[in-house]
This record gives C-alpha cells, structure tokens and sequence, in this order.
C-alpha cells in the first residue's frame, strides 16, 4: 500500500506535492506510530488514570483522588525500595563506571593479549541475567557456596550474605557491576578511538606523563561519554529487576527490594492494580526526571553531529 | 493472530505428541500446579497424568508447572484476570479467601454429583478445615503435610544422644542443639544443631511455633490475626534466641530451598521442614536420619499445609465435571498412597493407609507416618482474606526478626499495624 | 620498551580479566562434572555430559528454545520493518508534525515497555493475546531506538545517490529499498545484535503474559526450573544455565569483532 502511494508522487503542483509528501510520511509512520501509541503512550496515560481510582474487588471502581498517593506516602515499604534503588544506583553507578574506564584505557593500549581481555571484560554482558543470578545465587550460598568455602580457607567463618539485611545489597551490586562494566567499557573505548592520535604525540613530545595526559586530555575529552553512560545506568538501576526474582525475592524483609520489583509483586501478586499504578507513576516521574537531562544533552551532541 | 501463531508453532514441533493424539469431543482441561519440595515431582504428576488420560481417553489434561505456591497463584490468577482461567489448580489451601474474594472458584459439592458428600467425608479432617466456609466445601486437599523435625541419628550419636529420642519440647531442643554443634579447629561452625527456614514459607514456621504456644494467629472469619499478642511475641522470641542468644542456629535469613541440602550434607543435625521432603530426604540422605513431630511448649502442633484441588467457576459444566473426575482420580487411595510414598506428602485419605502398597512402605520405614500421626496435634493453617499480601507481611516480619533489624515485638507489632490496614476492607 | 617487559598495569589487567571470567568458568565446571565435585575443585574429576540430559529430560528446553527462537525472529524482523520506515520518514521527508511525532517516539528511549508492565499486561490482555509468543514481542516492535540509530543513518546517505536513483526512475520505496536499506548495513547489524541479545535475554515481561510451556522462553523456563524449592541439584541447575546462554555466547565468540563494534556503533548516537 505504501508503495502504492508513493510511487504516485509523480510531478503535480506543488501543493499537491506536499500534501502527497505529507500523506507518504505520515503512511511510513503509521505502523510505529500505532505500536507505541498502544505500547507506551496509552499505557502511561491510563497508569496516571488509574491511579486516581479505587480498586473495585467489591464493587465499580471508584474516583478517590489523592487517596492512592496518602497511601503510598504512608507505606514503609514503599519508602524501604526507594531508598535501596538509590543506595543500589550509587553502588552500582560508579564503580561500574571507574571499572569500564579502566578496561578501556587497558584494553585501547597495546596489552598484551588485548583480544584475550576485550573478550573476558566483555563477556557477562551478553549472558541473560536469570543465568547470571543463577550462578552467583551459588557464589553466596552459605557455608558450601563458592565465597564461604574461599573464605574458610582463609580462615575466616562463613556468612549467610543474601540473607543478612546488611550484606544482600551489596552482594547483588557486586554481581551487576560485573555484569554491566564490560558494556560501558564499549562505550569508553569507541569514544577513545576518536581521540586524535596526534594529541598523544604532541603530549610525548612535551614530556608529559601518561597519568598527566590521561588526567588532563583524556579524561576531560570523555567527559560527554561519561555522563551519557552515567544516565544509562542509572536508567537501568531503576529497570533492572530479574536478579531479584531469582536470588532475593527482595528479601529478607525487603532489604534488596527494588521498586519495579514491588510493582512486579504489588501488580501481580496481590492484583492491587491501581495501588501498583500509583507506584508506576512514581517511577515513570524519576525516569522522565532522568530522561530529560539526557535529552537535553544529546541534543546538543546531535547538533553538531 | 493467536491461533495462526499457536498452529504455527505447533507445526513446527514433532515432538508434541499430546496434539497429534487427541481425541474428538474430547474434555480439555489445563491445570497449574506448583512444586515447594525436592525430588521429580514434576516427573510425578506427568506420568499420573497420563495414566489417568489412559484411562479416561474423553478428557484430556494439561498439567502446567508454575513455580511455587506463589508463583503458581499470581500465574493463575493472572490468567483469569486475562480471560483465560485454568480449569482447576493446585494452589494454597488457604488461598480460599481470596479466590473467593475474587469470585473465581465453585464450592466442590455443588459439582461432586449424587455421591460427592460421601467422598468429601472420606478426607480427614484436619485437611478439610481450611477449605469449608459458609457450610461449603470449597477445595480437595491434594498435596497436605504438616512441618516435622528431622533429625540426623549419626550426629546425635556422635554427640552422646540418643538417637532414637529426639527433642519432645522447646527446652529440650535448645538444649540438645547446643550438644550438636560442632566447630572446627579455627572456631567456626561446621555443623549447627537447628535450622528453621525464614525464606518463603515464614509465616508458616511462625505459626507452628505460636500453635506449640498456645495461640491462634487468625480467626475463623479470616478477617482478623493475632500477631502481637503476648504469646506470638514469645514464639518468634524463641526462634530468633536459637541464634542470637543459643547460638545453635545460623543467624539471618535461612533459605526453604537450600535447607534440605544443608541436612543432607550435614551442615546441620535437626530441620523443621514439610514432611513433603521426605522421600527427597531419604533418597539424598547418606546417614541415618529420624523423623519427628514437632517438639512442644504448651503443647505439640504444627499448622497443615500444602495445596488443595480448586475448580474455576468459569469453566463449562461438562469441563467441571471432568475436573470432578479427575481430581477423585488423583486422590483415590492407591494414588494417594503412591503420591506419599514419592513424595513424602500425608496421604489426604484414612483408606490410602490400608492400601497393601503404603502397609509395605510403613513397615520398611516408619518415619513415613509421623506427618500423619501429628495430625490429631494440627491446626488449620493460617488463612485469611488478601492471604498473598498478608502472608509477604508475615514473611518480612519474620525476616526481621531473625536477621536482627528489629526485635521480635517491633517486627509482629509492625506486622499487626499492616494486616489491619490490608483486612479492614474485609470486616 | 614499556611493552617489553609485562608491567604492573599489564598483570592489573590479567588479574581482573580471569576475575571476570570465574563465574563463567565455574559454571561450566560445574555443568560438565558430577555433583559431587560441584564445590569440590579436582583436575582428574571425570567429565560428564549427564547434567545436561537430566536437565534435557527434566523440562521441555527443547520447546523453550523453539520458543525464544521465534521470539526473537519476530521481534527483530517487526522491528526493522517498523523502524526503517519510521526512520525513512523522519529522515528524508518534510511534513507537519515531524518534530512532535520524533519526540514521541524518542518518549519510549525513557519509558521503556519494561516499566509499564501493569498497563501492557491490560492491553494484551484486552487483545486477547496472552500466552503467546506475539504478546511478549508487540510491545517491544516499534522500537524507538531502532529508529533513531537508522534515521542517523539515513541521513547521512549523500544526495547524489538518491538523484541517481530517481533518475533511474526509480519510485521513493525503490530509494529506500535500493539505496537506504544497503547503505544502512552496519547499522542494521549493529541493531540486529542489541535486538537479539536483548530479547534473548530479556525476562520479566515474559514471567508476566507467559503461562504455559508452550509461549515460555528459555529464561522463564530456566527460572521456573531452577527454583530453588525443587531442590533440582546444583549441577543439573547450572548446565541448565549453561544450555540457555550457550547460543549466545558461542555466536559472541566467532563474531566477537561484529559484536563489540555493533555495540559500540549502536552506543554512539
């Protein structure tokens, strides 16, 4: 049908031409347009809606306001996920990010076995997590996982780590740094590939040490990437949850929940729908908040690109 | 779009054998079921499954594996949401007030047919309580158990205890316990003396330890608990004393799946786990082991557990009556005998212990009753309206509480604040 | 001269790499050895290859993969449709509305389908298409991200060819499928291996609308397998594991190259 279409534009008159070209695009359009008007667009409109309302078990729903949001103010538990998914941003954002930069510069010199060490940096982040919470679930087990039997080798006692409120997030941050630092490696390494050459030359030339060139030069020139990688993972932090669903449960009592987790379960396990819709909101607010910082900077890139 | 692309899949498989076999007008039911114990349970029910389509070539059963109770609920649940409810289920037997809540299950007698108060007479008792409200009969108890204490005979001998008496009260399993932790050279635990498992199924622990108190956690009505009260506070008091203060337990959250390979590696001498462990146990275990009823405080007890046989009320008629058929298929004696002896679950019918297969099995190894005989001790297990939401409440209090964020009393005051939050809408 | 000898930074990075790859390794030690040697580390441990039958044997795996084959056929292939035409026409046309029709699509680079799992579940549900392996892709086929790395590079396509090309008379759909989509290439590449190792990967979405083996991916069925409650044993757990990233990880080793630049092009925006 499209081509049907637009193999009409032949030479009309020049209104007519635009309209055609309006009507072409518009076609070409079409088929995204619906998909995430259906996907994404509604979706977050009816979440907003819904949250204003009752849930109905016993009856129509109703309008109640504000009602869902007191209730969600009021719940600790919902306070509880907040709190981790930032203590969980801040463990995994930076060090994932110091890692990757590291890995890059290693991996841009000539090292030896470079190949060798791309591979290994990159691998985990090609793996499903399910798998990858499947194994590390083993790492922790107390007394005969992995970590225990290292660590009474050493000498030291076992501990319960997914089970102990003040070790299970730390425990899961571990794991997703290892599995996402590989990825942004890729993102360091493309970026310093496009640094000239010849800047590094020059610096030689001068004298300057490798850790004053990196400080000075290099670093500042990755400044865009790290940022741009900065609110991906954090992006991510907040829809990242598989691990959970594996290891934790978000337990024990909700120590290493995170907030889509809690909608997963309020949404899908007590079918409070509308409580799990004010939640969402919740979290669509943060991603948006997040979002536009990174729009409003790659924009600018996109500018001059 | 949905039955191109099922027809399309199912094209592309040789291997389903099912479909090229079924048979015109016949009965389709699907069915959800969830696993909590080890062994291949799933094995098990397949291969019933087929036995019974044998037998009964007009009905034609798809038996689904969902995961946990939990899993298996929120799956089922959220396929009716959807518009495409199972026929029947597995799910908590205390999942009652919610399905009917949620307006989604028929009462079993209004289907059973001319015989069906007979047969529902047939089940014991303590199996039945949690699935009669409002003079009806709402599920069939499938696959109940009541928690037992197994005990490692090896270590308690090594321990200068004798192995064949196991701990009768709370005194005397503290006790006890401290004589079976063994330590290595450096100092630290290479074998606890009792592990009782806070992950999944806490609620259920806790519940155990309040009965032995003396103190019911809901009512009838399933719209109110009893978490704070004094006697509550002391059962988990006891429980978090057993590592913080005795030191016979490991401290934190301890894992439902992973405590079994703990006992059978012997990283610790006692459990407290569903008696639907059991042939599990026994096919792993490499020592000698007992098994024993719950010890007591006030006095002995333990909540039933385990899954029920629910029906939708939105299948037809004629599905409904085949899921009739099929469930009395399941929980006849010889099966029901052959589910326990499998698996370890109580056989939910008196006439399933005199069925000559489970008289074989007692005799060889009488540990296989013990679940059965706690019977007349047991309690309903804890059920209540909004059970999913109120059980995760339980769960986290209980967590709490052994891992040391809060004490005892905070985490069940805490508990008792947010159940009637949740249960209020349902007085 | 500082490559001569290994330096600190050098053995640094060793160190870290083989740190990386334990995991790994250890599942495949585990995968491939008898349960008791599953903790225990003995180089004359015997291999074997039952943990992978019983895992075989245990649940349907071979369904699973079937199933997360199409999965990912499907969503790739809706996507690269939906997107190149999208792309084509933020790129190459001139019409009302283009600037507030881009941002809405970019509104999905932000609100990603994973979060609004509860409002998705009531659409799918609404078109009666749960259970189904459509219902786990259709929220993720109009893919904003896809559109924006292919109208980056449609824009780039010099003029000159696209003259070329009308004067050959060839029709606006003849420019786009005789000139766009083959200098697009790399980018459909590079689209194509985020895609798959996304969708291959990706997990609670489909916990949510799956419910029976026959619309189960391989990561629901490996969740639901290995539950721990089951007490499946280690080993027979870990080769499961293994089963499920395997195609993935054998095709990131042959094409490593192609993957590490396809996830750089694709980071590149």
């Amino acid at each position: 049908m499209v081509a049907a279409v637009m193999s009409a534009a032949a030479p009309g008159t020049a209104r007519r031409r635009t309209w055609l070209t309006n009507v072409n695009a518009w076609l070409l359009l079409l088929p995204a347009l619906v998909l995430l008007a259906a996907f994404t667009h509604y979706p977050i409109l009816a979440t907003l809606y819904h949250s204003f309302f009752s849930l109905g078990r016993s009856g129509p729903a109703e309008f109640v306001g504000l009602d869902n949001y007191t209730y969600m103010l009021e719940d600790d538990v919902f306070w509880q996920v907040l709190r981790n998914n930032l203590f969980f941003a801040l463990a995994t954002v930076p060090t994932s990010i110091a890692l990757a930069l590291l890995m890059a510069v290693w991996v841009d010199r000539k090292i030896a076995g470079r190949t060798f060490l791309r591979l290994a940096f990159f691998t985990p982040t090609v793996l499903p997590m399910i798998a990858v919470a499947n194994i590390w679930l083993f790492f922790y087990t107390p007394d005969y996982g992995l970590l225990d039997q290292f660590l009474k080798s050493l000498g030291f006692s076992g501990h319960n780590w997914l089970g102990d409120p003040s070790t299970v997030m730390n425990c899961i941050a571990v794991m997703v740094v290892w599995k996402e630092a590989g990825f942004f490696m890729i993102f360091y390494l493309a970026a310093l590939q496009t640094i000239p050459p010849e800047l590094k030359e020059a610096a030689m030339v001068e004298g300057a040490s490798r850790w004053y060139f990196f400080r000075r030069v290099t670093l500042p020139l990755l400044m865009p990437t790290t940022l741009f990688i900065s609110i991906n993972a954090l992006i991510n932090s907040f829809k990242l949850v598989d691990q959970l669903v594996i290891m934790t449960k978000g337990g024990p009592n909700n120590a290493s929940s995170l907030l889509l987790y809690y909608i997963y379960e309020v949404a899908f396990t007590f079918w409070d729908t509308t409580y799990a819709a004010t939640l969402t909101v919740t979290l669509i607010t943060i991603l948006a908040a997040v979002a536009l910082t990174k729009f409003v900077y790659l924009d600018r890139r996109i500018h001059y690109q | 779009m949905k039955v191109n692309t099922k027809s399309l899949l199912t094209a592309g498989l040789m291997t389903v054998m099912s479909l090229g076999a079924s048979v015109a007008h016949a009965v389709d039911l699907t069915m959800y079921y969830p696993v909590a114990v080890g062994g291949p349970v799933t094995k098990i029910i397949d291969d019933m499954v087929q036995r019974f389509q044998k037998e009964n070539p007009d009905i034609k059963v798809e038996a689904v594996y969902a995961g946990n109770y939990t899993d298996t609920m929120t799956k089922a649940m959220t396929a009716m949401k959807g518009g495409q409810p199972p026929q029947l289920s597995v799910l908590f037997s205390t999942d009652l007030f919610t399905l009917m809540d949620e307006k989604a299950i028929v009462p079993i007698d209004e289907i059973a047919g001319a015989d069906g108060k007979a047969w529902l007479e047939s089940f014991y008792p303590a199996f039945m309580e949690n699935g009669r409200v409002e003079g009806k009969t709402w599920s069939v108890p499938f696959q109940r158990s009541t928690i037992v204490l197994y005990y490692n005979k090896d270590a308690f001998k090594e321990a200068g205890l004798d192995p064949e008496k196991p701990p009768t009260t709370w005194a005397e399993m503290a006790e006890m316990s401290k004589k079976l932790v063994k330590k290595d050279a450096s100092g630290n635990v290479s074998r606890w003396g009792v592990e009782i498992p806070s992950t999944g199924y806490g609620y259920w622990m806790l519940q155990a330890l309040a009965i032995e108190n003396g103190q019911k956690l809901m009512n009838e009505a399933g719209n109110k608990v009893f978490f704070n009260e004094k006697k509550s506070v002391e059962a988990l008091q006891y429980w978090v004393d057993l590592a913080a203060k005795d030191g016979v337990m490991p401290k934190g959250a301890i894992e439902w799946g992973t405590l079994r390979t703990d006992f059978l590696e012997g990283k610790t001498a006692m459990m407290w786990h569903t008696t639907g462990n059991l042939t599990a146990v026994k096919e792993g275990a490499k020592f000698d082991f007992g098994v024993a009823m719950l010890p007591a405080k006030e006095r002995r007890g333990s909540p039933t557990g385990g899954g029920n046989f629910y029906v939708f009320k939105s299948a037809t008629p004629e599905q409904q009556k085949a899921a009739v058929t099929f469930i009395r298929w399941m929980t006849a004696p010889e099966r029901s005998a052959e589910w326990s002896i499998k698996t370890g679950y109580v056989a939910v019918t008196p006439a399933a212990y005199e069925t000559q297969a489970m008289k074989d099995y007692v005799k060889g190894f009488p540990q296989a009753v013990v679940a059965r005989d706690q019977l007349e001790h047991a309690v309903a297990e804890l059920s209540v309206h909004d059970n999913g939401r109120i059980y995760k409440i339980v769960n986290d209090s209980v967590q709490a509480a052994v891992t040391g964020t809060q004490s005892p009393q905070e985490a069940l005051d805490s508990a008792q604040k947010q159940s009637e939050r949740v249960l209020s809408r349902y007085k | 001269m500082r490559q001569n000898h290994p330096s600190v930074e050098t053995v640094a990075a060793w160190v870290l790499a083989l740190l990386w790859l334990l995991p790994l390794a250890y599942s495949l030690w585990s995968a491939f050895h008898p349960a008791e040697y599953a903790t225990r580390f003995d180089l004359t441990a015997p291999l074997t290859l039952d943990n992978f039958a019983r895992a075989w044997r245990q649940a349907p795996f071979a369904r699973y993969y079937l199933n997360t084959a199409l999965l990912v056929t499907m969503v790739l292939a809706g996507q690269i449709v939906i997107a190149t035409l999208a792309a084509y026409a933020f790129a190459r046309f001139r019409f009302v509305g283009r600037d507030v029709l881009f941002a809405l699509v970019l509104v999905q680079l932000m609100i990603m389908p994973d979060v609004l799992i509860v409002e998705n579940y009531r659409v799918i549900s609404w078109l009666n298409l749960l259970d189904t392996i459509p219902a786990i892709a259709l929220p993720y086929m109009a893919s904003a991200f896809g559109t924006f790395l292919l109208r980056q590079a449609f824009k780039s396509v010099p003029n000159e060819l696209v003259e070329a090309a009308r004067v050959e008379g060839a029709s606006s759909f003849g420019v786009l499928w005789r000139v766009f989509v083959p200098l697009g290439k790399t980018t459909y590449i590079a689209f194509g291996l985020v895609s798959v190792s996304y969708h291959w990967n990706n997990f609670l979405w489909p916990l949510i609308v799956t419910n029976s083996v026959e619309s189960r991916p391989l990561t629901v069925g490996l969740a639901v397998f290995g539950a721990p409650e089951t007490g499946v044993d280690w080993s027979v757990i870990t080769a499961a594991t293994v089963m499920t990233m395997a195609p993935l990880l054998l095709a990131f080793l042959l094409f490593q190259r192609q993957f590490v630049q396809s996830f750089m092009r694709a980071g590149i925006r």
